[in-house]
């Protein structure tokens, strides 16, 4: 363990990851599990620790309406939200990634209303998932750190110039104490460096305007363009994660593979399920069984091809979702990695589960369950049953 | 013996429950151990019966799942018997402290508890006279560091003034040092 080990909250750890980043602006309110976040981060103003305007704002629309003001006037801006809050913020959230502006957000991921309910699936931003925003997810209190500060560096990159969401588990991870590595402050502050304004408004010798009228003459082009720059995105959040290991020693990818290469099933899975995943993949492996896991990191702009490629070699794979999409064939990393798969010509089984919805617990029973089904599969090239509900009483 | 230990903590919202598993397992990280601390969430209400949970561990923990099969149990306030399930999901091996005036074996009655290892102590009776109020929480983290031996006294004891220096008054640290030993001492075992 390094001298710099702590045992802190993942949302203490983005707040401090936040700290040291030391954005001009944090506009943000408070929601159930972020809260604690933004508290402590007030506190780091409060005490003079940054030199952030900390905006308090009465609602989520607000939030992101100030960060949209504020990142287009020329600063470095961030805020953070969950859930119903996101849901609260969506018509801004699309005016930030089409005016281009590189605003940072940890998203803690929260089931979205209704019923209420405070705890963790991921409704919240697959719902954001087509609104131009990149988007990552981490497993634990240190992957949320680590992706704040190199979050900072894709936004800002003049080849990228566009917004990112950094997610993690409500409660699981965002209240949960675990073990974090923090990096000296000077060492963040020369990775992220100085933040280069790209056509500020506030700029008297170049006057513009943000936020036009766009009608059917131009809108198209421009959308088109949001296309390409969110694409040209993944060159850079590798590089970003490469000049990252130089500093902290821990690696990052589009996506984590564990135990992969040999395995003859997986699953895929995002977040903190992948870490009690991947302790079944070390039991299961000590039986002698070929398991392994894929855990995507980067979820827009979705490497398709990679894990397409990734996944080809297995016999059967099951997706697994903490949302659904109401209506559609399968939750949302289902329909994603499925369609990707059809990239090569051979297409390994595959099943979507849905689980954990409104937090309900997935444990190691329930993922070894999955790995035997799928070992089923693999033997019989039978699936019963494409789309399962995992942990529901029916 | 599980590969990570694993401490749910019961008590009433207001008796530190939370920062009890929240201080194990900082104390743990500085005897060099993996930790995990977290407290369940739900209505929290002054009083109302409460869970957090504490995992240690020689090697990183990566498993995000609830606990359901602990292998010790702290139980903060006596009158959780009963209205909760204190020894559900408990292994067999497991251990079971609780803040209570009565015996291991009295408790083990009421329990109608087979197997396992059942401790008591007076935590709120040691907190009161140490502390001048009675907050069970650091004493009986004293009492299971004992029975269940997963800490040394020292390295706990070290670990709590450091983190409650400029936090609290000498008073204070005095006052829960001084709890936590005596609970390390008074700690009844069958």
């Amino acid at each position: 363990m390094s001298k710099n080990t702590v045992a802190i909250t993942g949302n203490d750890a983005a707040a401090y990851a936040i700290k040291q980043i030391n954005p001009d602006v944090m506009a943000a309110y408070p929601i159930t599990p972020q809260t604690a976040l933004v508290q402590k981060f007030s506190e780091y103003v409060a005490d003079g620790l940054v030199k952030t305007e900390f905006v308090t704002v009465e609602s989520e629309h607000s939030a992101m309406s100030a960060c949209v003001g504020a990142a287009a006037a020329g600063g470095r801006v961030m805020t953070a939200t969950a859930a119903n809050g996101l849901a609260l913020m969506f018509e801004i959230v699309y005016i930030a990634a089409s005016s281009k502006l590189p605003i940072v957000m940890p998203v803690v991921n929260r089931a979205l209303s209704g019923p209420i309910n405070i705890h963790c699936d991921h409704s919240d931003s697959m719902a954001a998932r087509d609104s131009g925003w990149l988007q990552l997810y981490s497993e634990n209190a240190q992957e949320a750190y680590d992706n704040t500060i190199q979050a900072i560096r894709i936004a800002e990159n003049m080849k990228v110039r566009l917004p990112v969401m950094v997610m993690y588990d409500g409660f699981i991870t965002s209240h949960g104490i675990e073990m974090v590595d923090f990096l000296d402050d000077e060492v963040v502050h020369n990775f992220v460096g100085d933040y280069q304004p790209n056509n500020p408004l506030l700029d008297p010798e170049k006057p513009l305007t943000y936020g036009p009228l766009d009608l059917y003459d131009y809108y198209f082009e421009h959308k088109r363009q949001q296309a390409e720059d969110i694409k040209n995105s993944k060159p850079i959040i590798l590089d970003v994660a490469k000049e990252f290991e130089k500093i902290s020693g821990r690696p990052y990818g589009l996506f984590e593979s564990y135990q992969l290469e040999d395995a003859e099933t997986a699953i895929v899975v995002l977040s903190s399920t992948a870490g009690t995943t991947k302790e079944v993949v070390d039991e299961m492996r000590a039986k002698g069984k070929k398991v392994g896991l894929l855990k995507p990191r980067v979820f827009r702009p979705f490497p398709y091809q990679e894990i397409a490629k990734a996944l080809s070699h297995l016999k059967a794979v099951a997706i697994l979702d903490r949302s659904d999409s109401f209506g559609a064939f399968g939750g949302p990393l289902f329909t994603e990695i499925r369609s990707a798969m059809m990239e090569f010509g051979k297409i390994p089984e595959n099943i979507d589960i849905i689980y954990g919805l409104g937090g309900r617990d997935i444990n190691e029973q329930d993922i070894e369950g999955v790995y035997n089904q799928l070992d089923a599969i693999a033997k019989s090239g039978k699936v019963k049953e494409r789309i399962q509900y995992l942990g529901v009483r029916e | 013996m599980k590969k990570i230990t694993e401490v749910r903590w019961h008590g009433r919202g207001g008796q530190g429950a939370v920062t009890a598993s929240k201080l194990l397992a900082t104390s743990a990280l500085a005897e060099d151990k993996y930790i995990q601390a977290f407290p369940e969430y739900g209505p929290e209400r002054m009083g109302a019966p409460i869970q957090s949970f504490t995992r240690i561990s020689d090697t990183p923990i990566r498993i995000h799942c609830h606990v359901t099969n602990p292998n010790m149990v702290a139980v903060l306030d006596p009158t959780l018997i009963g209205p909760v399930d204190i020894t559900e999901g408990l292994t067999d091996d497991g251990i079971i402290v609780i803040n209570t005036s009565e015996s291991p074996a009295q408790i083990r009655n009421k329990l109608q508890l087979k197997g396992r290892k059942v401790f008591t102590v007076d935590a709120s009776k040691i907190a009161l006279e140490e502390l001048g109020r009675p907050m069970p929480n650091t004493p009986m983290i004293g009492a299971l560091i004992k029975a269940t031996e997963l800490l040394k006294l020292d390295n706990v004891i070290d670990d709590i003034k450091k983190k409650f220096a400029g936090k609290f008054s000498q008073k204070i640290i005095d006052g829960n040092v001084n709890a936590i030993k005596r609970a390390y001492q008074e700690v009844e075992s069958e």
